[in-house]
């Protein structure tokens, strides 16, 4: 088993450039790092090449929208090493005006969906994706759905009383009504 | 020439589509797309107490409810930082192994449906339908079960219900013979699964794969050795392995795994029997569990409790906590970001079919179309969880 404190340990020795900030809080309940996003991809490369940690596996990521905070959003990075049968998370703040976050592909090329996924919901764009498109929404979809200022679905029916362009029926549709039927009466 | 295959398409499983760009019969690119079966779970969980999540948590890997329910009820747990009794934690284990060889069942039929022996189908069905009846008696759905509760269970179990799960955990390993007695040295599924789809233990791990798909090339990794929980810790059981990562050796995985789950299964029922076969099934902190509804009858403060959770839920702390889960599939994991309120700030799904259905393409690039089908058979997806 390797400690988390002693992966924290060992990047503050490795990096003594990088300002690492460790997450705390009543129930942080898994051991967590926020670095700067610029050092992302030597920071996570290390992870998985030096054998003390040999985080060689991505196990997922995603992102979280903290609004009202600023920086607004985070992007999670939940690291799986098989060898020594430990996890690590690294967190990335991600300022509202410009998301922009350097991609992990290059090092886990497992990163790609998860990476489609946080742009899909959040808006937040990786630097040097290869394919970065929508995944699990339609490729012609409006907005960042899981941000938390995006409602919860809620589509609008278009009933007459809502869509003034409608008031009138169009004269196709006359045709299509039905006959008036002259009843006899009983 | 590009080929559509799906989503409308029996072999891929649900709504799947993957494009494929041929020469010939040859897959010189291939590409999956999904998103048609997205209902936004993870949004709407944001508006949901984190009970009231649990039957979500059914329709996303609808072949294994209860695995659903156990990820997301730990991961509560962990953030609550509380643990569930003993005996709870065996009926758990129960339950969630039998949805394992429910699910392998499943996916051992359609898997080999695709590939054109229709008849296993029938047999695994066969069982699966014990299964479901097991479930139906525990908590009155076949599928969407939600019978697991955050510190617990919604009910205690039925009388006759251990004596149920002893007579299918005994008839089991002669079933399972039967199904390999089918397959195993089968020519045809020899010649359709042998060699096919393989991937490497290097590409299993940068690519993410976890579960039966990543034992399969030969990775030792299993959550419940590697990272016990609900008392995993206490059962003996071995974690088979395959050799070449092709869809044979996951077909052989997932099969010596559904005898492996059996033999769980067993020591969880004696463990359950020890223990009483009733006794209790919730945490007795009602902070966070509905008290019995006996007491609630009887004592002002449990009807205090009980509306009080009805009405708003519990309160965890603010923080976040992650936690995964064998499931039948791989790494199911949930990780809940707390604000401190009723209702969960942001829930990640960590789903393995979403992760594992992206190392598809590297399974079968150069290989024949007919190749597809058995892959995507091999991986064992669900789209339901995929997409969510």
């Amino acid at each position: 088993m390797l400690a988390p404190e002693h992966v924290e340990q060992r990047l503050r020795e490795q990096f003594p450039g990088v300002a690492f900030e460790r997450q705390t809080g009543e129930a942080v309940r898994d051991h967590t790092l926020y670095l700067p996003a610029e050092h992302l991809v030597e920071v996570c490369t290390f992870l998985r090449d030096d054998p003390e940690s040999a985080f060689a596996m991505l196990s997922w990521m995603g992102g979280v929208d903290y609004l009202p905070r600023v920086p607004r959003f985070e992007c999670v990075y939940s690291l799986l090493s098989l060898k020594h049968v430990a996890r690590f998370t690294l967190k990335v703040r991600v300022p509202e005006e410009q998301p922009r976050v350097p991609t992990v592909t290059g090092v886990w090329p497992t990163a790609n969906w998860h990476e489609r996924e946080a742009y899909d919901f959040y808006g937040i764009t990786f630097t040097g994706h290869p394919d970065l498109t929508r995944i699990l929404l339609p490729e012609d979809w409006v907005g960042w759905p899981l941000r938390k200022d995006s409602p919860l679905g809620y589509e609008e029916v278009a009933f007459t009383h809502n869509t003034p362009g409608r008031m009138k029926p169009s004269p196709a549709l006359k045709k299509l009504a039905p006959k008036k039927v002259r009843y006899r009466a009983q | 020439m590009t080929l559509n295959m799906g989503p409308q398409h029996p072999s891929t499983h649900g709504v799947l589509r993957v494009a494929l760009e041929l020469d010939g019969e040859n897959v010189v690119a291939c590409k999956p797309i999904i998103g048609y079966l997205h209902t936004g779970m993870e949004k709407q969980a944001e508006y949901k107490t984190y009970t009231q999540s649990i039957p979500q948590t059914d329709r996303m890997d609808y072949l294994s409810p209860m695995s659903n329910n156990l990820a997301l009820c730990l991961a509560a747990e962990k953030l609550l930082g509380v643990t569930v009794p003993e005996r709870v934690q065996a009926i758990r284990v129960l339950l969630t192994e039998l949805t394992r060889i429910s699910a392998h069942c499943v996916w051992l039929g359609t898997h080999a449906i695709d590939i054109g022996a229709l008849t296993v189908f029938w047999y695994c069905f066969r069982e699966r339908e014990k299964v479901l009846s097991i479930y139906d008696m525990v908590c009155g759905a076949r599928m969407t079960a939600s019978y697991f509760r955050v510190g617990g269970l919604a009910m205690d179990i039925p009388d006759g219900f251990l004596e149920r799960c002893d007579k299918f955990v005994n008839e089991m390993p002669g079933h399972i013979d039967e199904y390999e007695s089918l397959l195993t040295k089968n020519p045809i599924w020899l010649a359709r699964t042998k060699g096919v789809a393989p991937i490497s233990a290097a590409d299993a791990i940068a690519w993410g794969v976890t579960g039966p798909s990543l034992r399969g090339s030969g990775v030792h990794w299993d959550l419940r050795k590697a990272e016990p929980y609900s008392g995993y810790e206490h059962y003996d059981f071995d974690v088979p392995l395959g050799k070449d990562g092709d869809a044979y050796d996951r077909f052989q995985v997932r099969v010596a795994e559904m005898r492996q789950s059996t033999r769980i299964a067993r020591q969880a029922i004696d463990s359950v029997r020890k223990l009483g076969a009733r006794g209790e099934y919730r945490l007795r902190d009602f902070k966070y569990v509905l008290p019995p509804k006996e007491e609630v009858k009887t004592s002002m403060e449990a009807l205090i409790h009980h509306f009080k959770i009805v009405a708003h839920g519990f309160f965890p702390p603010v923080g976040e906590a992650y936690q995964a889960i064998e499931a039948p599939k791989g790494e199911l994991g949930f990780y809940f970001v707390s604000d401190g309120s009723a209702r969960p700030w942001r829930m990640k799904v960590r789903s393995p079919s979403f992760v594992n259905l992206q190392a598809l393409p590297v399974m079968v690039q150069g290989k024949l179309v007919a190749d597809v089908i058995a892959a995507i058979g091999s991986i064992d997806i669900v789209l339901g969880e995929i997409d969510r």
